[in-house]
């Protein structure tokens, strides 16, 4: 049995919205527990797993995975019907007929429904009905619906894990629990080898919304640079390149102004030199990711993104490749291991500098 | 009518042996056309009960279990077995399958949803371009079945072949005093036979057909009808439900029928004008036993009674409906006391039923 799939699919089937991450986060506090030599929750809820270099205290690489999910919250309850407004970025198309769970005073099984024509304004008798107007059935009597469910409760999809033939994954949450499991595998790699720097790795909360966590977690831990993993699109049915990755090649590495120019090159080659698949992508603004604000954290952080190319994303049957999780977590792992002291030194210095330093 | 309670009348009881018998029903997949997961759980629950069954050319079951005594009047069961689902239509590179719908599934229920495809039962899903590669225009517009794919994940290419069929991957839950399932309809019009037959009236012969193709316009029903030749026939399945609350807050006097009020009486749909002589035996049965019933709103929509009735010289039909909301979709959501009244209402009306039913006129 494959320790690793098995932690992924335990961390796809609980909720963790952002900003209500504590289910997820009492799963990955335990897989890390024995893993790192301290874990602190910061005040916005991330998590930080810190594992000492042997050169502690000195330079650190902060690993930003963020750990939270989309999904929806209740924003009234009538007539026994609970009416809703989402969390992150949902498209409403996707919501009708969905299985999902409602964290109400206790946890309820629900599906999400269209109003039939008839109870709708004109102009949504057909065509896309907006989150606002789905309501969700929970199968109580509206009595019971209004004592066990109230605005501000949230809800979880609630698909169950499906494993595909050739290590194929699917279910709700994989963004960003994928990255998450690739975090973890190279904790574990690290406790076999000897690394000069000191490791943080941290599962943000509220990526999904605000990007607070990273951003309040990178001005905390102040590390000397970071790598956000998180997941992109894999090409699918109406998703082609540019935009869209490959599955089984890899990760894929964001280049733009939101990525630290030195530090991406140094990655990439790397995982040539490790004969580690990967992809390229470019991003002409800013990332999408935690990398957005960690950036800007402090005196701002060089950051880099590596992506797990993913398919169907933010909809409750989200895919990935198990290899590409693997890959990427042995590229951290040979990452860590090869950073020395005088890493910023040698590989991250500006080149005008340098060339003043020479004249 | 005047109808006097029997004081010896014990009603069926639905618990959770007949719970789990509907979580297997509607777990089956059987997508009208091929109907062989749900006919092999018939015919293991039916062969010792009842007196000879058959499967026709179609693939409807035809059972019959012999009353005693005389005058026994000949009732026809239909329920049918099939559900809605898709058809594999094309098989691209990499796992992704073109399908289209089988029977009638609004398109904006697909998106996103787990499904299982072929008697094997193989995973795959439907899933949606990523929201933040679709424009706010795109949004606007609901993704057209042409559109989407489904999705054996990219190791199974090729493998499932056209005209595979496939449903919502629905397991049946228990949600407070509701049951939702992806084939309620009409697993529980099954079920609810298979209830009468171990709990038969002796005062009459029940001609049980499990029909196929309901969905694709009451075909099985209608060879099935004509073959059993019954004095008359019951459709037994479920109603949609549509009393949700509408966006102003006027009153919703389109609901049909009200989850909670028990099973819906058919006065009249898009396909039957039931017997009016069954319409009243069944209400005054209701009202005498104090068992709850509602009348369906009269409105388009259709059960097997619609074929049924039209067989042979003719032959005195109703629906009895247990309701349920959000029906073609990926989950129908019925209340388990409904269904409890149904049985109840379907088993004591029987119990009151002989050949004198029909030597009164129609109304």
């Amino acid at each position: 049995m494959d320790d690793m799939k098995t932690f992924l699919k335990e961390m796809i089937s609980v909720s963790g919205l952002s900003g209500y991450e504590s289910p997820i986060r009492k799963i990955i506090e335990k897989k890390w527990q024995p893993l790192t030599d301290s874990l602190t929750k910061s005040k916005l809820g991330s998590l930080h797993g810190l594992k000492q270099g042997i050169n502690p205290g000195k330079n650190s690489i902060m690993i930003s995975t963020h750990m939270d999910a989309i999904g929806l919250i209740v924003t009234g309850v009538k007539d026994g019907f609970i009416h809703v407004t989402s969390i992150g970025g949902v498209d409403p198309r996707v919501l009708p007929g969905q299985l999902v769970k409602v964290h109400g005073r206790e946890d309820l099984d629900g599906v999400v429904v269209m109003p039939p024509a008839h109870c709708l304004p004109e102009d949504l008798k057909s065509g896309v009905i907006p989150t606002e107007r789905l309501l969700v059935d929970i199968g109580y009597k509206p009595k019971d619906v209004e004592k066990l469910v109230r605005t501000g409760d949230i809800f979880s999809y609630n698909t169950e894990p499906i494993e595909f033939e050739g290590n194929y994954i699917t279910g709700h949450s994989l963004d960003n629990r994928a990255s998450i499991m690739a975090v973890t595998q190279t904790l574990e790699q690290l406790q076999k080898i000897n690394h000069s720097w000191d490791v943080y790795a941290v599962a943000s909360s509220q990526e999904e919304v605000t990007l607070g966590g990273a951003l309040t977690s990178g001005t905390q831990i102040k590390p000397t640079f970071a790598v956000v993993v998180d997941v992109t699109f894999a090409k699918g049915p109406g998703t082609g390149a540019p935009k869209a990755f490959d599955f089984d090649k890899g990760p894929s590495f964001d280049w733009g102004p939101n990525t630290h120019h030195k530090l991406y090159n140094f990655i990439k080659d790397l995982a040539s030199e490790n004969d580690i698949p990967h992809q390229l992508g470019v991003y002409p603004r800013y990332s999408g990711t935690d990398a957005n604000l960690l950036q800007l954290a402090g005196e701002g952080i060089p950051v880099m993104v590596i992506s797990i190319p993913l398919r169907y994303m933010h909809t409750p049957v989200e895919m990935v490749q198990i290899k590409d999780i693997k890959r990427t977590s042995r590229l951290l792992t040979q990452l860590i291991t090869d950073l020395e002291d005088n890493f910023m030194e040698e590989h991250m210095q500006w080149d005008e500098l340098k060339s003043e330093d020479k004249e | 009518m005047k109808i006097t309670k029997k004081e010896n009348w014990k009603s069926p009881s639905i618990g959770n042996p007949q719970i789990k018998l509907l979580e297997k029903l509607s777990n089956t997949i059987s997508v009208s056309g091929d109907e062989r997961e749900i006919r092999k759980i018939i015919i293991e629950r039916i062969e010792d009960l009842v007196d000879e069954y058959k499967i026709d050319h179609l693939g409807n079951i035809l059972a019959i279990k012999k009353g005693k005594g005389r005058n026994r009047i000949r009732v026809m069961l239909a329920a049918h077995m099939d559900e809605v689902g898709f058809m594999v239509t094309h098989a691209e590179k990499k796992g992704l399958y073109k399908f289209e719908i089988v029977g009638g599934i609004d398109e904006r229920n697909l998106v996103g949803k787990p499904v299982i495809v072929g008697n094997d039962q193989k995973s795959g899903v439907i899933g949606a371009k990523a929201i933040h590669l679709t424009t706010a225009q795109e949004r606007k517009s609901p993704i057209k079945t042409s559109a989407l794919r489904i999705d054996l994940g990219p190791a199974n290419g090729e493998k499932i072949k056209p005209g595979t069929l496939a449903t919502f991957a629905t397991k049946l839950k228990r949600v407070g005093p509701s049951i939702l399932g992806k084939a309620i309809d009409d697993r529980i019009g099954v079920a609810t036979i298979i209830s009468i037959l171990e709990n038969q009236p002796e005062n009459v012969d029940i001609l049980a057909a499990f029909t196929v193709q309901e969905e694709l316009g009451l075909r099985g029903a209608r060879v099935a009808a004509y073959s059993m030749e019954p004095d008359i026939g019951i459709a037994l399945d479920s109603t949609p439900s549509m009393d949700m609350p509408t966006f102003d807050g006027s009153e919703n006097t389109l609901y049909r029928t009200k989850l909670g009020q028990g099973p819906a009486v058919y006065p009249f749909d898009g396909a039957t004008i039931a017997d009016p002589r069954l319409l009243d035996l069944f209400t005054s049965v209701g009202d005498e036993y104090k068992i709850p019933y509602q009348l369906r709103q009269p409105a388009g929509g259709g059960t097997d009674a619609g074929s049924i009735h039209k067989q042979r010289g003719g032959i005195p039909s109703i629906s009895i409906s247990v309701p349920g909301r959000y029906a073609h979709s990926s989950a129908t959501l019925v209340r388990l006391d409904d269904w409890k009244n149904t049985v109840r209402l379907v088993h004591a009306t029987l119990s009151h039923m002989n050949k004198n039913l029909l030597t009164k006129d129609r109304r």
